[in-house]
C-alpha cells in the first residue's frame, strides 16, 4: 500500500504543479531549463499513473510491482482473476494507449512532413538573400522549419520582401535553431497527450506552455548570433501583418510574451536553474523507484 | 516539373528531353524522373500516339505553392505539429479562403 500511496501523491503533484508551471513567467527567463522541467514532469505523470494502477491492483500480492507483476501474470494464466486484477489490466492498458498516441502523432506528422518535402522539392527555389532557406513565391509574410533528420527552412517572398537583411538572418536562425535542436520531438509527446486526452484543457495549457517555451529557446539561439533587435522588429512585422481589430488569439499572447522577453528579461540565476532540474529529477525518481526494483 | 507546367498540355518524354537539351541529360534519365513522379501522383500519365507516353501536371505550381502555404498556417491537429513556424501570420478567414480556393478547382 506503500508503494500506491507514494504513486497516488505523486500524481496529484504532478497535475497540481501543471497550472502553475504552464502560467510561470520565471521559465521565460531560462527556456532550456523551462523545457527539461515539463518534460520530466510528463514522464513522471505517465509513470506515476501507471504505476498507480499496477499498485493498486498487485496490492493483494504485497511485493514490489516488477515482482508482484510476475505473480499476477503466473495467476492469470491459471485463470485466477480477481476484481482488483481489473486495476492491473487498466494500468497496462493505459501504458499502451500512451505509447499508441505517441507512435500515431509520430506517424502522421512523419506522412504530412514527407509530402511538404516532395512538393517543396517541386516549387521552391534557392535565392541569395536567404542563405541555406528554400524561397515560396508567395505574397504572404511566412517563415517555417520542416523538421527531420534534414531539417528544411522555408521563407515566403513576401517575407523577403518585408524583411530587413538582419531581420532575415534572425529569422533564419531561429528556424535553423527548430531544426538543429528537433524541438519537433520535444513538442511530440505534450501534442500526442493532447490527441489521447482531448477534452482536458489542462493538457491544451501545458501543450501551448511548451510550444511558447520552444519558441523562446530558438529566439534565445537566434539572437545569441543575431542580436535580439532585428528578431523583435521581425516579430513586429509578422504580427503587423493581420488586422489589428478582433480577439488576441493565442498566438498573439505568445507574439507579445516573445516580445516581452526579448526586450530583456534577465537569465536566471544558475542556483535557481539547478534547483528545479534536481525538483524535476525527484519527482520523475519517485515512481521511478516503484517500477523498477 | 517546370518544363510541363510551362507547356500547359501533355508532353512526350522526347519533347522533355528536347527541352531540357541544355543539360544533356539522356531520355531514360527524363523516363525515370518522370515516372517518379507520376508515382508520387505529382503528374498525370496518359497514352499519345504510337507507343509514348504523354504527362501532364495533376496541379498547378500555384497550386502546389498554395498548398504548401496552407499546410504552414494551418493552426489545426498535425500540420501545425508537423512544422514550427516563426510566427502566425495569417488569419483564420484568410486560411479558409486559401482552401476553398483550392477546393473549387
Amino acid at each position: 500500500m506503500n508503494a500506491a500511496l507514494h504513486l497516488a501523491a505523486t500524481f496529484v503533484l504532478c497535475v497540481a504543479v501543471a497550472g502553475p508551471l504552464a502560467r510561470a513567467r520565471w521559465v521565460w527567463r531560462a527556456p532550456r531549463t523551462g523545457i527539461l522541467l515539463w518534460q520530466m514532469l510528463g514522464l513522471s505523470w505517465a509513470l506515476s499513473a501507471v504505476g498507480l494502477l499496477l499498485a493498486l491492483g498487485l496490492a493483494p500480492h504485497d511485493a514490489p510491482i516488477p515482482v508482484a507483476l510476475g505473480r499476477w501474470a503466473d495467476d492469470a494464466v491459471r485463470g485466477d482473476v480477481t476484481p482488483l486484477a481489473l486495476l492491473v489490466v487498466l494500468g497496462l492498458l493505459s501504458a499502451l494507449d500512451l505509447v499508441i498516441g505517441l507512435l500515431w502523432t509520430w506517424g502522421s506528422v512523419l506522412r504530412v512532413r514527407r509530402r511538404h518535402r516532395d512538393v517543396l522539392a517541386l516549387v521552391a527555389r534557392r535565392d541569395e538573400a536567404a542563405p541555406g532557406a528554400f524561397v515560396l513565391d508567395h505574397p504572404n509574410v511566412v517563415a517555417y522549419c520542416v523538421p527531420g533528420a534534414r531539417s528544411a527552412v522555408v521563407l515566403s517572398s513576401g517575407a523577403l520582401t518585408a524583411l530587413t537583411r538582419d531581420q532575415v538572418d534572425a529569422v533564419l536562425g531561429h528556424e535553423h535553431a527548430h531544426g538543429r535542436e528537433r524541438h519537433d520531438l520535444v513538442l511530440l509527446p505534450f501534442s500526442a497527450l493532447c490527441s489521447v486526452l482531448p477534452k482536458v484543457r489542462l493538457a491544451r495549457s501545458v501543450a501551448r506552455a511548451v510550444a511558447l517555451l520552444v519558441e523562446m529557446r530558438a529566439d534565445e539561439s537566434a539572437s545569441l548570433r543575431h542580436g535580439a533587435q532585428p528578431l523583435a522588429s521581425a516579430l513586429r512585422r509578422f504580427g503587423s501583418a493581420r488586422p489589428p481589430e478582433g480577439a488576441l488569439g493565442a498566438a498573439d499572447v505568445a507574439v507579445a510574451a516573445r516580445l516581452v522577453r526579448l526586450a530583456g528579461l534577465p537569465p536566471l540565476p544558475a542556483a535557481l536553474r539547478c534547483s528545479a532540474l534536481v525538483g524535476g529529477l525527484v519527482l520523475v525518481g519517485i515512481p521511478l523507484s516503484f517500477l523498477v526494483r | 516539373m517546370d518544363v510541363l507546367w510551362d507547356r500547359g498540355e501533355p508532353v512526350a518524354v522526347r519533347d522533355v528531353v528536347r527541352a531540357l537539351a541544355d543539360r544533356d541529360l539522356a531520355y531514360t534519365t527524363v523516363m525515370t524522373v518522370l515516372n517518379r513522379l507520376a508515382k508520387k501522383g505529382f503528374v498525370r500519365r496518359e497514352a499519345g500516339e504510337g507507343r509514348a507516353w504523354y504527362y501532364a501536371p495533376v496541379a498547378s505550381r500555384e497550386q502546389y505553392v498554395a498548398r504548401l502555404m496552407l499546410d504552414a498556417l494551418s493552426l489545426t491537429g498535425d500540420r501545425e505539429t508537423a512544422l514550427a513556424h516563426f510566427a502566425q501570420s495569417m488569419t483564420a478567414p484568410e486560411a479558409e479562403a486559401l482552401s476553398q480556393a483550392l477546393d473549387e478547382r
